[in-house]
């Protein structure tokens, strides 16, 4: 039988907030879990009155979705916050964005709109932008067109259980290369499917198909992450909860 | 050009490691200062991985204190893990400090904070990866001063051909006279070159320069005697002591890692040193007297480090919390003022004592009710009186009842194995107590899925201790004593499932002895360790006890003396020990006494309540006990984080 800590319940959660931060710098390097804890210590100096679970361990009311991997820069992570108070979401981003370290930047903060739909299930795609210093960019327009030219090109995956295949090229939706002499850039939007297909993975399959290796290790950034849209592109997940405000809201946060 | 950073060229390494975070700096509360505005430039290391040295306090403490100096900036470097230093090695960057990425040879100083003898062959590493000659005497005014400290370099002649000093005792002040040092001898244009800065240093109160003390060694092995080789070095260095800790609030704007670390919390420390007595601890020896930061100091630095830090807990730290002469005081006022703020306060440290119980539901009010550890360190009352540790089995068992009855429903007992005059018996009395725990546990909780985990350690005799003469216990005893109790415990399972055994096997612990009572010809033997690849040696995947006792057998076999010679060899009265010329204010001949005390079961009280046992560490230090109660109490917040 449980046994139930003493004295009432915490308070309930009165408002939900949707924040979208970024990954920059050296601070790509932070894995997920350092961003949790970072972001809830965060909270706490920044004196958001966050909701807490019940429970002899009660825990801040936080919901992560989706993070970029170690080592990869974004500019588009989020997260969902339960305030036991209501707050200003512009107020909140600003003070949590002041006691985070630089390079983890609040950009955006907006309030959920209740029957919206969960945030997680709007990140279908995120869009990539590679960099991939050492490689010329003919080289890799050569090794995208043969990528995007196979049907499924399985790459090995390390997971909590060995290694697993999985199709790089059933997750990119389209590819295109930019770039100058000695970098090219590789610009992506993959989807999410299980397991991640992720930067690396692509690469990988790039070395496998067309032998493109490049001499250093390939800079990715996530520049957006949401809805795939029909042009292919990707869409603001924090839309649906904006247009409902911004009637009422002006100069809100550019994405 | 010096002092520029090294991330560009390190930064795709980064991409090719395993958690890469602990390298990038940036932590919350840490600091760069531009190189050229400072004339002194210190790097501080803890020789070990960013997950255990960032929270090192001694570290924060020496790093914030240097840096609010205008004239100095401190910067911090750690081991790097094998993955990063092979690809170092390949790519041409050097050890490098996590604040500016800046090259540790460029620093003027290279301080090391010694908290454990493991961490000497990391030492050897990180100057081989900076591109700092192994050997203080190959070293030239280009490279930094390397400076040892922390609780082992009260006996640095392991390490004695490695660093270019030491320093005993305090740091707080201790670094601020350094820096001074090395500010004047550079502004007038290193007069005298590396010897005479070092030369200089001497004149430093608390530091140590092993290159001018020459050892003589006799026909048997053993040290003949300790010289000078110059007329202007003290004869014996002495400690520092840093009096009235409430001037010291350090660290005020305590660092945050992004990275996981293996304290997620901040500490606050209430007291420095101890006199309980306990013989087998060097902290407690060494860091002599009780100097208490009072009540209010604890709950303005309290108050400020949550606000700094945005920790959800606080250890209240020192060398036994619990003693504290207003610890019931500060429980409770501290708990409440964080009333309904999720913030949790903790005791790392506590005595076996009903009342630390007490303490410790005060504490836990706001936070979680997790574990609580006791240490009565002996297994039998006889062998806790032997160590200075008395608590009857009654009194233990009732405490933990008490612990269980509140709720608690993990309890961890400490204990140590291959204590001076211990016999299987002893140990095995382990099994009893825990057994006995966890029946009157079971009855006075009526809860079934109490548990008791017994975590076990062994002993390694230290310098400055009463037990710096015993013989250590070998591996193999130590191992067969743990195999009798793990069968012990084993032998019933209706209780034994509710008790959990923790225990490491006794090999380091003899390394960890040989490094402790070392002297200068075991330097040779760390040199031909790290040579063959050993280093984080406090990792037990990386530990290789053959490599080790290979190396002692080979390096230390021209001296006629070997691995048992420093380790299980019990040393007579007599004998020169390593450490002889370094003072930690006890009396050697007190400490003689107080060994023979142990091996005829003497116990001796504890000077703040019973008097004056004339250790000799406050008359030869010039110090005092510096205890309360002061009377004051902590007044509620008027705005409390939520």
């Amino acid at each position: 039988m449980a046994r139930q800590p003493d004295g009432p319940p915490p308070p309930p959660t009165v408002q939900r907030l949707r924040l979208r931060y970024t990954k920059r710098g050296p601070l790509r390097f932070a894995s997920h879990r350092d961003l949790a804890r970072a972001l809830e210590r965060a909270l706490r100096r920044a004196q958001v009155p966050m909701a807490y679970s019940a429970g002899f361990s009660p825990h801040p009311k936080i919901s992560y979705i989706g993070a970029a991997p170690t080592g990869a820069a974004s500019e588009a992570e989020y997260v969902e916050i339960g305030l036991a108070e209501r707050r200003d979401p512009e107020a909140v981003r600003a003070a949590l964005d002041v006691s985070l370290p630089p390079g983890i930047d609040v950009v955006e903060c907006v309030e959920a709109v209740e029957g919206s739909g969960s945030l997680a299930d709007r990140m279908e795609a995120t869009r990539w932008r590679v960099d991939l210093a050492g490689i010329e960019p003919e080289a890799l327009v050569a090794a995208v067109e043969a990528f995007l030219a196979q049907e499924a090109v399985l790459v090995a995956k390390r997971t909590k259980n060995g290694t697993k295949d999985v199709d790089a090229r059933a997750a990119v939706v389209r590819a295109r290369v930019s770039g100058e002499a000695g970098c090219a850039i590789l610009h992506m939007v993959v989807r999410q499917l299980t397991p991640t297909v992720r930067p690396d993975d692509v690469m990988a399959a790039l070395a496998a198909v067309a032998d493109l290796r490049p001499p250093t290790p390939p800079r990715a950034v996530r520049e957006a992450q949401g809805r795939l849209d029909d042009s292919g592109d990707v869409a603001d997940p924090l839309g649906p909860d904006r247009a409902v405000r911004s009637c009422c809201q002006e100069g809100r946060a550019q994405v | 050009m010096t002092g520029e950073s090294l991330y560009p060229r390190l930064e795709p390494l980064l991409a090719q490691v395993q958690k890469p975070i602990q390298y990038v700096g940036g932590e919350l509360n840490a600091q760069v200062k531009p190189w050229d505005d400072v004339a002194v430039h210190w790097a501080l290391m803890y020789p070990d991985a960013y997950e255990v040295g960032l929270p090192n306090q001694g570290l924060m403490i020496l790093y914030e204190v240097l840096n609010e100096r205008p004239d100095a900036l401190a910067e911090r470097t750690y081991a790097v893990w094998p993955d990063l230093a092979a690809l170092m090695r390949e790519h041409g960057v050097g050890q490098f400090t996590v604040d500016a990425h800046r090259a540790v040879r460029d620093f003027d100083l290279l301080g090391v904070s010694f908290a454990t003898e493991l961490g000497y062959t990391n030492l050897l590493e990180a100057l081989d990866l900076a591109g700092v000659p192994l050997h203080s005497v190959d070293r030239d005014e280009s490279h930094p001063v390397v400076v040892a400290g922390g609780h082992a370099a009260f006996n640095p002649e392991p390490v004695a051909d490695f660093v270019d000093c030491a320093v005993l005792g305090d740091g707080e002040q201790v670094v601020g006279d350094i820096t001074d040092v090395v500010a004047a001898w550079k502004q007038q244009g290193r007069p005298g070159g590396r010897v005479e800065l070092l030369a200089r240093l001497t004149r430093v109160d608390g530091v140590y320069v092993p290159r001018f003390y020459a050892v003589t060694y006799t026909g048997d092995g053993a040290i003949a005697e300790v010289l000078r080789t110059r007329d202007d070095v003290p004869a014996r260095v002495g400690k520092r002591t840093v009096m009235d800790l409430d001037e010291w609030p350090y660290p005020k704007q305590p660092l945050v890692p992004l990275a996981e670390s293996v304290h997620e919390r901040m500490s606050v420390e209430i007291f420095r040193g101890c006199t309980r007595g306990c013989r087998f601890c060097q902290a407690g020896m060494i860091t002599r007297p009780v100097r208490e930061r009072t009540i209010t100091g604890i709950g303005s630095m309290v108050e400020q480090g949550l606000k700094a830090t945005g920790y959800e807990e606080v250890g209240l730290l020192s060398l036994s919390s619990a003693d504290h002469s207003e610890i019931g005081q500060i429980a409770k006022e501290l708990a409440d003022r964080y009333e309904g703020t999720n913030t949790g306060l903790s005791l790392p440290s506590t005595r076996v004592d009903a009342f630390n119980v007490t303490l410790a539901n005060e504490l836990s009010r706001n936070g979680r009710r997790s574990g609580l550890t006791f240490a009565p360190e002996g297994g039998s009352e006889r062998i806790r009186r032997v160590i200075n540790k008395t608590v009857s089995k009654e009194d233990l068992v009732r405490t933990v009842t008490t612990a269980y009855a509140n709720g608690w429903t993990q309890v961890k007992l400490y204990f140590m194995c291959g204590l001076p005059t211990e016999t299987d018996e002893d140990v095995l009395e382990i099994a009893d107590l825990a057994v006995e725990v966890i029946r009157a546990g079971r009855e006075a909780s009526g809860r079934k899925d109490i548990r008791c985990t017994v975590s076990i350690g062994g002993f390694v005799p230290k310098p400055h201790t009463p037990f710096q003469w015993a013989g250590q216990a070998s591996a193999d005893t130590i191992d067969s004593r743990l195999k009798l109790l793990r069968e012990a415990i084993n032998s019933d399972r209706r209780i034994g499932r509710s008790i959990g055994l923790r225990y490491h096997d006794g090999k380091p612990g003899v390394i960890e002895g040989l490094l402790s009572r070392g002297d200068r010809r075991v330097g040779r033997v760390i040199e031909r360790v790290w040579r063959d690849g050993g280093h984080f040696d406090g990792w037990s995947e990386h530990f290789s006890f053959d490599r080790w006792t290979t190396a002692a057998a080979e390096e230390l076999a021209p001296f006629g003396v070997d691995l048992d010679w420093f380790t299980t060899r019990e040393r007579t009265e007599d004998e020169v020990l390593p450490w002889d010329h370094l003072d930690s204010g006890l009396d050697k001949e007190w400490l003689w006494e107080d060994w023979q005390e142990a091996i005829s079961e003497e116990e001796v009280g504890d000077c703040r309540w019973t008097g004056c046992y004339d250790c000799g560490v406050c008359p030869t230090m010039g110090t005092e006990i510096q205890i309360g109660p002061t009377g004051r109490s902590l007044l509620p917040l008027t705005v409390v984080g939520r």
